[in-house]
């Protein structure tokens, strides 16, 4: 006997294959709603600010005067952020992923550090603002500079890094290894020379997102408390600081007062919003031209 | 290194622990007297009282039904085993009579004298330049003029540098698999080692890159012996000196390879090699 009944099969196959296009539109509808919501912020933002955007603006010096004001400073402190964030973060980051990927031994602790890790992640950054603020600003006196609030961000993007160096680590197939101390190489040099290179691109790639996750976030400087007018030059990282989402954040703030100030706020949100794109882009570049098969 | 070194360099041998070897040739040295080894995964024996003695320049192989302890030992005798977590060893593997268990043998000096060869060809994502080179660069060697002669030398008795003399810079992937594995080969040579531990370097390439390899084996115990893990009797048959039938981690039988397949002992070598279950 058969288990199979031909008119039965015929009966259900409209349903399926009426169930099979609902799980489609479904799924591509909900792709949909997020790309039209980011394309009227997009819209928006370049609609009020591209207009404002130009040589003067860019290199400009902050004024009261709407027309006359410039980002400059927020652009360099940006940058000396990064300079803090970028060496800081790749070195304890990578060094953290190493010893938890290839040195701990696997067992109870080396697992609760694990979950540690993953769960300081998702803390909230004002949270990582406090900490910075008691740590760096006060207890050891640094005041809001740029080093204080770069070890800050540090903090903060600093379990990103970890877990995404982890996973390039991961990715290493263990024969490569095996080869190396087969030869006759010590644990360093194999890391040294076979590992990490291997990981390099992986690793490149989860630092530069976290470094552009750095460069927008705004509310562990806010708790720091690093001023709303700032007119020189930071010229190192000793120096009073604002960076780009600050001077969105206090512009957004005064534009009830000064209606232009929403203008010079969407100008600079382009302006970010190009140098996140261009970081994403190295980000993505490294990692397609990079990565190797094994 | 001291007295390891010296010992190699001088080719001394360990006294051979003759009752293992029933016909010791007189004018070979014994380099592995393994005694007593017993290996646990945790709380799982893998290896069950193994006594073995390896000729030098000869081939030895391992043949066994899959999960017998076959690569656990060929993994043992250059401690690559200990990369496993809780693995634990008692008894004595002793290497040109030396306790390669003693603490003051370290294994990074062990595997500069016992190369590996492994089952599916590993080469570095480097040039196949660099691939040779990388084990002399480990050791010190910096010299340009030395490095090139080595990676030269190493392709050569493996046979292939004139496969590969052309495009040394290359990366070492866009080889097929049979070269790779001889390029793996003869990386391993360009450490000058003593012994060449093989986890069956043929499993994974065709029959014609296999025709290759074996040629090459039978080349190179010339110079150096060859301990063999392989799935393929035909080929241990075809190859070796010296077989070792493993089961369920005990050594059933050891002897002259014309001996175990023509006349073993053991009833279940026999089971095994003529294809009765494995």
């Amino acid at each position: 006997m058969k288990y199979m009944d031909a008119i039965q099969v015929q009966k259900r196959m409209r349903t399926r294959l009426i169930k099979n296009g609902v799980a489609k539109s479904l799924f591509f509808l909900s792709t949909i709603f997020g790309l039209f919501v980011l394309a009227i912020l997009l819209y928006r933002v370049l609609a009020q600010g591209i207009g404002w955007v130009n040589l003067d603006f860019i290199t400009g010096k902050l004024s009261t005067q709407p027309e006359r004001a410039g980002i400059m400073g927020a652009i360099l402190g940006t940058f000396w952020l990064m300079v803090v964030v970028g060496p800081v973060t790749m070195f304890l980051g990578v060094g953290t992923a190493i010893y938890l990927e290839l040195y701990a031994k696997k067992g109870r602790l080396s697992s609760f550090i694990q979950t540690n890790i993953s769960n300081l992640a998702g803390v909230p950054s004002i949270v990582y603002g406090i900490l910075g603020m008691t740590i760096f600003v006060r207890a050891l006196g640094f005041g809001n500079i740029i080093l204080a609030g770069g070890l800050t961000m540090s903090l903060l993007v600093l379990p990103i890094v970890i877990v995404s160096s982890q996973e390039a680590l991961r990715a290493i197939p263990q024969h490569l290894s095996e080869a190396s101390y087969g030869m006759g190489a010590t644990k360093w040099q194999t890391i040294k020379n076979i590992v990490l290179p291997a990981a390099l691109p992986g690793i490149l790639t989860g630092a530069i997102l976290s470094l552009s996750r750095a460069i927008g976030e705004t509310a562990p400087l806010v708790v720091i408390g690093i001023p709303a007018l700032l007119i020189p030059f930071p010229e190192g990282i000793f120096d009073n600081f604002t960076v780009l989402p600050m001077q969105i954040y206090y512009w957004t703030l005064d534009s009830t007062l000064t209606a232009e100030y929403a203008n010079l706020a969407a100008a600079t949100i382009v302006v970010l919003l190009l140098i996140l794109l261009i970081l994403n882009a190295a980000a993505i570049i490294i990692r397609s031209k990079f990565q190797k098969r094994y | 290194m001291g007295t390891l070194r010296e010992a190699v360099l001088k080719n001394e041998g360990y006294k051979a622990n003759d009752r293992l070897l029933e016909i010791p040739l007189p004018s070979k040295k014994v380099i592995y007297d393994i005694q007593h080894l017993n290996l646990w995964y945790g709380n799982t024996q893998a290896l069950k009282d193994v006594n073995l003695a390896v000729n030098e320049k000869e081939v030895t192989a391992i043949i066994g039904p899959s999960g017998c302890g076959k690569s656990t030992y060929l993994k043992t005798l250059n401690r690559m085993v200990e990369l496993v977590p809780d693995v634990r060893t008692t008894g004595t593997i002793m290497y040109r009579g030396k306790n390669i268990f003693d603490t003051s043998f370290k294994e990074e000096e062990l595997r500069t004298w016992v190369g590996m060869v492994f089952q599916k060809p590993n080469p570095f994502p480097k040039s196949i330049y660099e691939n040779i080179a990388y084990g002399p660069k480990i050791h010190g060697i910096r010299n340009k003029k030395l490095l090139d002669q080595i990676v030269e030398r190493s392709l050569r008795s493996a046979y292939i540098w004139d496969e590969v003399k052309d495009r040394l810079h290359d990366n070492a992937y866009g080889l097929s698999g049979g070269q790779q594995q001889r390029l793996c080969i003869a990386r391993c040579l360009a450490i000058e080692p003593d012994v060449i531990l093989m986890d069956e370097p043929t499993s994974a390439l065709d029959p014609k890159s296999t025709r290759k390899v074996e040629a090459l084996i039978q080349e190179l115990k010339k110079e150096f012996a060859i301990i063999i893990v392989t799935h393929n009797m035909q080929q241990a048959a075809r190859i070796s000196d010296r077989t070792a039938f493993f089961l369920n981690g005990e050594v059933v039988e050891y002897d002259k390879t014309g001996r175990i397949f023509s006349n073993p002992t053991d009833s279940r070598t026999e089971d095994y090699i003529s294809g009765r279950f494995g």
